[in-house]
């Protein structure tokens, strides 16, 4: 997909450059609120193209005390926020002042953030998710690439929108434990990687409470690939070719 | 203070490590009509008396909304005092736009104490003539600071600025302990006997003084009128009646400005001039 620029202002002249589309991709994160918090989920592969490259891209991190944030689309530019927030946070841990930036600062400096890129038509290639609790209160926010930003109770990002949502919004509801709020999660994450070229077998969740942030270590899911269907695929694809 | 071969610049060390342009601004905010501020756990109150130029003419506006959780009194040079308030707006609508969040008042004041900072230490400028009561609202509580034309700012239970600000210090002085955990009406009513003080003697009207409130769910607002004429009413009417009850000291509160009177004169190296 390439980002189509329908104004020349001479940009070649002065040697600048334009993202115009991405090249190292991480694929959907899912995360949901849940009794204590907010939970994460996003597997740890960085696709070249259709070729699953990388197998050890950590896609979501802690920001500050009381954030998550996890990211899909161009992985230097989550990097690259990952800098902007690191600077953020820093500056904001430097006024020692017992005032800290929770989720919801973050969250709408991202989507200024975003918003300006995209209106100088050089985005940062990322749909973001940031989840965090402070004061008891839980968060849960996206930002796209082209700075669209709102909160909800469950978000996912690309694939995860068509495949997960749908489940979320079936099975979500307020109050969930822990143990089932990582089921949950794992009912996403399974439909997107049989479902998803782009998704690998290998996941992260991770969980943010008013105590902090965990990161899981790196696990697999269990699939069952002796459905009927998939004996026989072509069986019902009758056709010239 | 005198006049000295040190004072002409704002660039310029005196021998014995003084700015005296940066304590003649000082003086300017001694100079201007009081200014009172005063908070508890979860509110804060300033109040100000309204000086005329002359009968002709309206007050002028000395207390400025910041933010529905900051405001801020001036002392001293009213049109410094409306650019820093400016300044101030600008910060606090500009963090809000940024972060969907009110601005902590704490990073207000070092802000504002930086930019005052700036103008001790350019040859090109001079140091602002206002000192400013600055009451917010962050995620520790109220807070009410003061910033200074030096730059320096300082946090306060309670503090008075302006001519015959001193009289209103002692008044704060006495009760200022008990702040913490006023009621928002007590405190109300402790920051119109503080204006009180500094009027020495003079009878205390809602049309002399303005008051602002904001406080834990209350943004900043005015005190109309009224209000402000019923809380004088209720101590007034006991100072007339000579009675020495109502548990909150107001017949000693009435006799102090004849002594308090005397103690503030002297206390000020030049006679106070209104602004």
């Amino acid at each position: 997909m390439t980002f189509t620029i329908p104004i020349d202002n001479g940009d070649a002249l002065k040697n600048s450059q334009r993202t115009l589309y991405p090249y190292v991709t991480g694929t959907s994160i899912v995360a949901i609120k849940y009794k204590d918090g907010v939970l994460m989920a996003s597997d740890m592969g960085g696709s070249y193209g259709s070729t699953l490259r990388y197998k050890n891209i950590e896609r979501v991190k802690a920001i500050g005390k009381h954030s998550l944030l996890g990211a899909s689309g161009e992985i230097s530019d989550f990097q690259e926020i990952l800098r902007y927030l690191d600077e953020l946070i820093l500056n904001d841990n430097m006024w020692d002042d017992g005032n800290s930036l929770g989720p919801k600062e973050v969250h709408n400096y991202l989507t200024r953030v975003m918003y300006n890129r995209r209106n100088k038509f050089n985005p940062l290639w990322n749909t973001l998710v940031l989840g965090g609790v402070k004061n008891g209160e839980s968060y849960l926010g996206m930002v796209s690439m082209i700075g669209v930003s709102f909160e909800d109770n469950h978000v996912a990002t690309g694939f995860g929108n068509h495949l997960a949502r749908p489940i979320l919004r079936d099975e979500w509801h307020a109050d969930l434990s822990f143990e089932d709020g990582v089921k949950l999660l794992e009912k996403c994450m399974r439909v997107l990687l049989y479902r998803d070229r782009s998704a690998i077998n290998k996941l992260q969740i991770a969980k943010i409470t008013e105590e902090g942030v965990t990161v899981s270590q790196p696990y697999s899911l269990k699939t069952f690939w002796e459905f009927q269907a998939f004996h026989n695929p072509t069986a019902g694809a009758q056709g010239s070719w | 203070m005198f006049r000295n071969q040190y004072d002409t610049d704002v660039t310029t060390w005196s021998p014995t490590g003084r700015l005296f342009q940066v304590e003649y601004a000082m003086e300017a905010v001694k100079q201007g009509s009081a200014a009172i501020g005063l908070r508890s756990r979860t509110h804060v109150v300033l109040a100000c008396v309204n000086k005329a130029q002359s009968e002709l003419s309206s007050h002028q506006k000395k207390i400025f909304k910041v933010d529905d959780h900051i405001g801020v009194a001036i002392a001293g040079l009213t049109a410094d005092g409306r650019v820093l308030s400016r300044y101030m707006r600008s910060e606090a609508i500009n963090h809000s736009f940024t972060y969907e969040s009110p601005l902590p008042v704490g990073r207000l004041v070092v802000h504002l104490a930086d930019k005052a900072q700036v103008c001790t230490q350019r040859s090109w400028k001079r140091p602002y003539g206002v000192g400013l009561l600055v009451g917010g609202l962050d995620e520790s509580g109220a807070h009410l600071y003061y910033n200074c034309p030096s730059g320096n700012y300082f946090e306060y239970q309670a503090f008075a600025i302006g001519s015959r600000s001193q009289a209103a210090k002692t008044y704060l002085e006495r009760r200022f302990e008990s702040f913490g955990d006023s009621s928002r009406e007590d405190l109300i009513k402790d920051a119109i006997l503080a204006v009180r003080e500094t009027l020495q003697g003079e009878t205390l009207k809602s049309s002399l003084c303005t008051v602002s409130v904001l406080g834990v769910g209350e943004p900043f607002h005015f005190l109309d009128q009224e209000t402000i004429q019923k809380v004088i009413d209720t101590f007034e009417k006991v100072a007339e009646d000579e009675e020495g009850e109502a548990g909150e000291g107001e017949a000693e509160a009435a006799a102090a400005p004849a002594e308090q009177g005397g103690g503030g004169a002297g206390d000020q190296d030049v006679a106070p001039m209104e602004m």
